[in-house]
């Protein structure tokens, strides 16, 4: 299992959830996970319901089984004055240079910059040892930027080249690829059984190849439960209503004659089953498209009553059975 | 599918019949007191030049938009529709796959009017405003600078720009009655009314200025402290990034200046655009907590912006036709069919799927079926054969029958969400768009959205 795992996917998918959920699910039976986040959104902190999460790392939650999450909200300016002062001993001057804006427009016109302080930052809390050799973090999940902009997020050393082509940034850059390009490191992709995600993820995973990336899992998120199976929906297409009608009596939802309580419900029923239908169609289309990926893929259900803690410890729960760890 | 809860049974009203006919009073209620917008009169009124959709990700911006401005051709007016990032089977059913970032006639178009669709081209209209600004030495330049090609790619923020700068420049060509803009997938619905000014403000901002004339500040007294300022930056980042960088930012930022003269006036001249009359902003939201949170702060700031709202579209609302079956006794009615014991499930599903009385069409409700309680005729097989269908059918029932008790507890939910914010913005015109079954991807689908959208809901089965 790799140590650095990158969650992206299209937006809204559901990054942040599967990534927090993720990092639950790795850190039980003692392991220590760092969630971190990048865009500068505290999407971890409203998840778990806390605080705005400061430029710091700190145990947001303990996974089942006594394993703990730690979160880290990366922001880049902090992170470019932390890296001057560990080159250049700069403190004073660093804020200087954000008071000119210096800071600000290093960080934001020049994105490979940016990139390489955010990516640089993870690799770092990979590497980590504490004093008795031992790392400092089991793994490290990273909810990361969506599928448009994944590959060039993580091929800072390309993104660097045309503005640095030597001196400390690029000696980073390239010690950032390093870690990124290795077995260290897994890029998943969230998705739901929709077109348009399916489609990005497919075109996703040919740009994380082609930068020689290492593609890991892909998370189908938020799958509906199937209600009817193949067979129910085959009977539902050559069932005589009058069948159903009766049924719904014995049920005891009324009279089975035409217009009683039964019959009345048998052609909302039908057409709700026909939608469903539709729907499932469409779904079992999105899945053999995604099956065709040859990744290995995850499905974590739609939790109908909205995401709140308890859900995402169902969804690590669920990561877990489907043996993420 | 519908948002319209009247009966399937009873026949729908005609589509273009009297508004009011056409809502279901269950609709009604669940409205209650919060005004119906009037999608029709919006955009056949020749005063309306400008539709904005706005949103958060994935709510339905880009498919509203496309309904509209079919909707508003077919109605007979000339329409342009500029789409961002359209699914690519939409983009392709309207002609407009192919990235030239100029509008195209969209084929197949009812009517009188005319409908001309794009996609915007962030990177192209970024570097045809240099080219439009700039003589062609100096377009060059700026085009191969790396800072450019960062900034025109992908800063947060270009591609709001750039919408904002296409607007602009199609509303300058006056050759439409109406244009309807798409905005760019967000997290928040804002961003579209802040990125532009903040990547205008950033470009004109302080250090630019700074690093564009430093030989100005450093004659002039009491501007020592920025000098200082300045050598230390240039010195540390040019230790840092190698030396070259600031020699391409400062050729970037020279050549932008001289050749933009303000980016800031420039978003703010569109920015002001938005507000003038004729323009009408349409916020659209899914009947979903985070969705409508946006929408709510996006009125809030129209409001505080002085920018026209037009309304809410709700889209992709559920509905059901047997509203009156609670989830709880459907699925108190399903648990008694499991407990009635099942058969051989798969033999009762082979003897119907061969049975030749097959469910015709479950929109004629008042077609020849005139069974009573008795089975149906043609059930007559062997008696086991009998029971193992009953347990088949039994078994779908009760599938049926929690599919609805799923359906009745996402309508609740939506309705509570809407609730919400119907509470706390009773003053925002709503219309609901029933959630399609599938995807809403070519000019049929375009047009039902617009049916839908401007009868408040659908009028039956969908
Ligand atoms: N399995 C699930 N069941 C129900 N709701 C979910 C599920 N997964 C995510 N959600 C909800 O969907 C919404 C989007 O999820 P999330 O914020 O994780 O997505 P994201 O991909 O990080 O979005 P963004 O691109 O904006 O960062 C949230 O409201 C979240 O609570
Ligand atoms: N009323 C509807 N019923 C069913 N499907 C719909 C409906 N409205 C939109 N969709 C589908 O939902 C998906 C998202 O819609 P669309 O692309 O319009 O959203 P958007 O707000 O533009 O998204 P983004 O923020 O990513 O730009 C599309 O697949 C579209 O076909
Ligand atoms: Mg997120
Ligand atoms: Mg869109």
């Amino acid at each position: 299992m790799s140590r650095l795992q990158v969650v992206s996917g299209k937006g809204g998918t559901g990054k942040t959830t599967v990534a927090a959920a993720l990092a639950l699910a790795l850190a039980t039976e003692g392991k220590r996970a760092l969630l971190v986040e990048v865009e500068g959104r505290q999407g971890i902190a409203q998840l778990f319901e806390t605080e705005a999460l400061p430029y710091e790392e700190r145990k947001i939650a303990v996974a089942p089984g006594g394993g703990e999450v730690y979160a880290l909200a990366i922001d880049p300016e902090l992170a470019l004055l932390d890296y001057l002062q560990m080159f250049y001993k700069l403190g004073g001057a660093g804020r200087a240079l954000k008071k000119l804006g210096a800071i600000d427009f290093a960080t934001t016109v020049a994105p490979g910059l940016r990139d390489v302080l955010l990516t640089g930052k993870a690799c770092e809390a990979v590497r980590r040892k504490d004093k008795t050799g031992r790392f400092a973090y089991d793994y490290v999940v990273m909810d990361a930027p969506p599928t448009g902009r994944i590959a060039r997020f993580l091929n800072v050393n390309d993104e660097v080249a045309g503005l640095a082509k030597i001196g400390p940034i690029h000696n980073q850059a390239q010690a950032v690829m390093r870690v990124l390009k290795s077995k260290e490191t897994a890029v998943h992709l969230v998705t739901l059984l929709e077109e348009m995600p399916v489609q990005e993820t497919a075109d996703g995973i040919a740009e994380l190849r082609a930068a020689k990336l290492p593609v890991g899992r892909v998370m189908v998120n938020m799958v509906r439960p199937a209600l009817l199976d193949e067979a129910d929906l085959e009977l539902v297409r050559s069932i005589p209503r009058t069948a159903l009608a009766k049924s719904l009596s014995t049920a005891g939802l009324g009279g089975a004659r035409r217009g009683g309580g039964a019959d009345r419900l048998v052609d909302p029923l039908l057409e709700q089953a026909g939608e469903y239908a539709e729907r499932y169609a469409l779904e079992r289309e999105q899945r053999s498209v995604l099956t065709g990926l040859g990744l290995p893929l995850h499905e974590l259900p739609l939790l109908a009553e909205g995401m709140d803690l308890a859900g995402l410890y169902e969804l690590a729960t669920e990561l877990r059975q489907q043996g993420i760890s | 599918m519908t948002s319209d809860p009247a009966p399937a049974h009873t026949p729908a009203a005609p589509r273009d019949g009297a508004r009011e006919g056409t809502r279901g009073h269950d609709s009604a209620r669940r409205l209650g007191p919060t005004r119906v917008l009037d999608i029709d009169p919006l955009l056949d009124d020749p005063k309306t030049r400008i539709v904005v959709c706005c949103g958060s990700g994935g709510v339905g911006k880009t498919t509203t938009a496309a309904a509209l401005g079919l909707r508003a051709a077919e109605r007979g007016r000339k329409v342009v529709v500029l789409t961002i990032d359209p699914a690519r089977r939409l983009a392709q059913s309207m002609g407009i796959d192919s990235l030239d970032n100029t509008p195209r006639r969209v084929k197949d178009v009812d009517g009188d009017g005319e409908l001309h669709a794009m996609m915007l081209d962030m990177k192209r209209t970024f570097d045809e405003v240099v080219e439009a600004h700039a003589d062609r030495e100096r377009a060059a330049a700026i085009l191969s600078n790396p800072f450019y090609q960062s900034l025109s790619a992908g800063f947060a923020g270009t591609q709001e720009y750039m919408a904002m700068e296409k607007l602009g420049q199609l509303r300058a060509r006056d050759e439409w009655d109406l244009i309807v803009v798409d905005t760019p997938p967000s997290r928040s619905a804002l961003d579209f009314l802040d990125a532009p000014k903040r990547l205008g403000s950033f470009l004109d901002g302080r250090l630019i200025r700074l690093l564009t004339a430093p030989a100005k500040l450093g004659g002039r007294a009491g501007m020592k402290f920025l000098n200082v300022g300045m050598s230390m930056m240039t010195g540390t980042l040019g230790k840092l990034l190698g030396g070259q960088l600031l020699k391409d930012v400062q050729t970037f930022v020279a050549a932008m200046d001289t050749t933009f003269g303000g980016f800031r006036t420039r978003a703010d001249a569109t920015y002001k655009l938005l507000q003038a009359p004729g323009t009408a902003f349409l916020v659209v939201a899914a009947p979903e907590r985070d969705a409508l949170r946006e929408a709510a702060y996006f009125v809030e700031r129209l409001a505080a912006e002085d920018m026209p709202l037009a309304g809410l579209v709700l889209n992709r609302v559920h509905g059901s036709g047997a509203g009156e079956l609670s989830a709880e006794r459907a699925l108190a009615a399903a648990e008694n069919l499991d407990d009635a014991g099942i058969v051989d499930q798969e033999t009762g599903k082979a003897a119907f799927r061969n049975s030749p009385e097959t469910q015709g069409s479950s929109e004629s409700p008042a077609d020849s079926d005139t069974a009573t309680e008795a089975p149906a005729p043609d059930v007559g097989s062997p008696a086991a054969d009998r029971a193992s269908a009953d347990g088949a059918v039994g078994q779908l029932t009760a599938g049926l029958l929690r599919l609805h008790a799923d359906r009745m507890h996402l309508l609740a939910r939506e309705q509570r969400t809407r609730d919400r914010f119907t509470a706390l913005h009773p003053e925002v015109a709503v219309v609901e768009v029933a959630a399609l079954p599938g995807d809403v991807h070519d000019l049929a689908g375009l047009r039902d959205i617009g049916d839908r959208m401007a009868n408040g809901g659908p009028t039956g089965t969908a």
